[in-house]
């Protein structure tokens, strides 16, 4: 549905974007994540046609941005960072501007409000002026905007930056809703948000893109190796010592290192991290039985995509250099 | 040509939303209604005077009062302008809704014309308000219509022209305020350009004079529709609304 290739933007000094490739399938829900300033909002204008790239391609619906605007444009919807709205309008009065803007008159029009209206919940708001909205409803008429033509692509622009946390669940469950029927990228700042609502993820730092992948398969890319968490508990109360446990469980084969957690009421916890590729529940389990221990908890600890965005964007060496 | 149609309804709409559009026009109203006065009461004593005297000259009320009440209305619509234009694409920055407009499937040049025939359409409302008055000249003599309706149309052209300048104006800014008052300063440029002609021939102060809005308004105001004074305004709405496709081009680029 959407295609980047070799994406460049550079404004009069500072680059943008820099050199992005990526595909994004029918259908799907795409979180575009980075730091403030990476180049998500630039990229997302390129796409929507605002601006033009400096290099490189991208096309929408099969569309090229630059050859065919007017069909790209009919093609996508899009909610920039600060919803689009004139504040001496009232709602619906906005939603039918910009539903003739979009190509819409008539009775489709009419029920495409109608739809849109009760799709983002603003239909007590209908006859309010834009001005006077709250944030929460803001962004949603922001969406009802972008939706309003039924657009095959949705771009949204941080839909969920300054809500309180009720109305960040709401405008998520809203995008999720809308995702059978669009190709959604959005973007933020905020990893949970791609975790909760997203299927790929696109991580982009200081114009470069460092990982595509789907959420699941990123975290487990990046740690290669599993991680598991052990609490173990002495038979008959006897007591126990911290490193006679770290020593044994750092010779289960497979093991590569083992960190002690913490310590209560004569329950230890370690998290036993494998070699590359390589499982190693079974093995400890295993051991700890064997050794004549109780093993009262082990499951595998998957890495957040907290950690791995930390990971990707600022232990890259060449990144430290480049700082002044 | 529905695009345009759809941007100049919004436009016309926001005009007529705020308080500003009413209050413009009963400003005008009022100082179109002094000019009127004036010129009337000048008029009638003038006329006394002639009839007292014995040998009764012909006054026209054309030229003694419609003449200069176009003439002033023309000079002060300068300054009605820059309020007109100024919000058009300054405003659409400043709230984000440009990137609206940008990205919905419509030519830039639409939006452009859509904005300024609604900023045309709002000059030519207020203007109509404020010449209400010569109607009444109907009521109590016969003046010549024609030269009536060709001094309209030589302020809608330079309005038109002026709108133009400050619509490019617009587009560059952010601020409303920086926008008003830049084109304000165009307009007061273009309208003391033809000062210079007063004291200096040379043929370069006929070419700075020949710049000046108002000199090609003079003979409007008589009348009289010279090819040469249209073909000035009209270029320089072209010229307007072409700096204002580049500008918004740039935008792009820039932004």
């Amino acid at each position: 549905m959407i295609k980047v290739e070799g994406l460049t933007k550079r404004y009069a000094r500072n680059v943008a974007v820099d050199d992005i490739s990526f595909e994004v399938q029918k259908g799907q829900i795409v979180g575009f994540l980075g730091p403030n300033g990476a180049g998500k909002t630039t990229t997302m204008r390129v796409l929507t046609c605002f601006l033009p790239p400096t290099a490189g391609t991208a096309s929408v619906a099969g569309f090229d941005v630059i050859q065919k605007p007017m069909e790209v444009k009919k093609r996508i919807g899009y909610l920039p960072e600060t919803p689009p709205l004139y504040p001496e309008m009232e709602v619906n009065e906005y939603l039918t501007f910009v539903g003739r803007l979009k190509g819409l008159s008539g009775k489709n029009l009419a029920s495409r409000i109608d739809e849109v209206t009760e799709r983002c919940a603003i239909g007590d708001v209908r006859n309010k002026l834009n001005g006077r909205l709250s944030k929460g409803y803001r962004q949603r008429v922001g969406l009802a905007q972008a939706t309003i033509h039924n657009p095959d692509v949705l771009i949204l622009d941080e839909p969920t930056s300054g809500l309180d946390p009720n109305q960040i669940i709401h405008t998520r469950d809203l995008i999720k809703g809308l995702a059978g029927d669009h190709t959604i990228i959005l973007s933020t700042h905020i990893l949970p948000e791609v975790e909760a609502m997203c299927e790929q993820v696109l991580i982009i730092n200081k114009g470069k893109l460092v990982a595509t992948d789907s959420v699941a398969n990123l975290t487990r890319r990046l740690r290669g190796s599993e991680a598991v968490l052990v609490e173990i508990e002495a038979r008959d109360a006897a007591p126990l010592e911290t490193p006679v446990i770290q020593q044994k469980l750092e010779q289960v084969a497979g093991v590569s290192r083992v960190v002690f957690r913490h310590e209560k009421d004569g329950r230890h916890v370690f998290e036993v991290e494998s070699l590359q590729g390589r499982s190693v529940r079974a093995d400890v389990a295993r051991a700890v039985v064997e050794t004549g221990w109780n093993l009262n908890e082990l499951h595998a600890v998957g890495l957040s995509l907290e950690e791995v965005f930390l990971q990707l964007t600022s232990s890259d060496p060449a990144q430290g250099a480049e700082k002044k | 040509m529905k695009n345009i149609w759809i941007i100049l309804r919004k436009e016309l709409r926001s005009y007529f939303v705020s308080p500003i559009a009413y209050g413009l026009m009963a400003f005008f109203a009022l100082i179109a209604g002094y000019f009127f006065y004036v010129a009337t009461a000048i008029f009638v004593s003038r006329g006394m005077e002639s009839a007292m005297s014995g040998r009764g000259m012909p006054m026209n009320v054309n030229e003694w009062v419609i003449r200069p009440v176009l003439s002033n209305v023309s000079v002060i619509g300068l300054f009605l302008i820059p309020m007109i234009s100024m919000r058009l694409f300054a405003e659409e920055k400043r709230s984000g809704t440009m990137e609206l407009l940008v990205t919905s499937p419509i030519r830039d040049i639409e939006i452009i014309l859509g904005k300024w025939f609604a900023a045309v359409i709002m000059y030519a409302c207020i203007l109509g308000l404020a010449l209400l008055n010569i109607l009444i000249l109907f009521g109590f003599g016969k003046p010549d219509w024609r030269p009536l309706l060709v001094g309209f149309l030589g302020l809608l052209l330079q309005g038109g022209c002026l709108l133009a300048i400050g619509t490019f104006i617009s587009t560059t800014t952010r601020s409303q305020i920086v926008a008003g008052v830049a084109t304000f300063a165009v307009c007061l440029l273009l309208w003391v350009l033809d000062w210079v002609s007063a004291y200096e021939t040379a043929p370069w102060a006929k070419v700075v004079a020949y710049m000046s809005v108002l000199t090609h308004f003079e003979p409007f105001s008589k009348g009289v529709i010279d090819t040469k004074d249209v073909v000035f305004y009209v270029t320089m709405i072209f010229l307007g609304l072409f700096l204002t496709a580049r500008s918004m081009e740039s935008l792009r680029w820039r932004a």
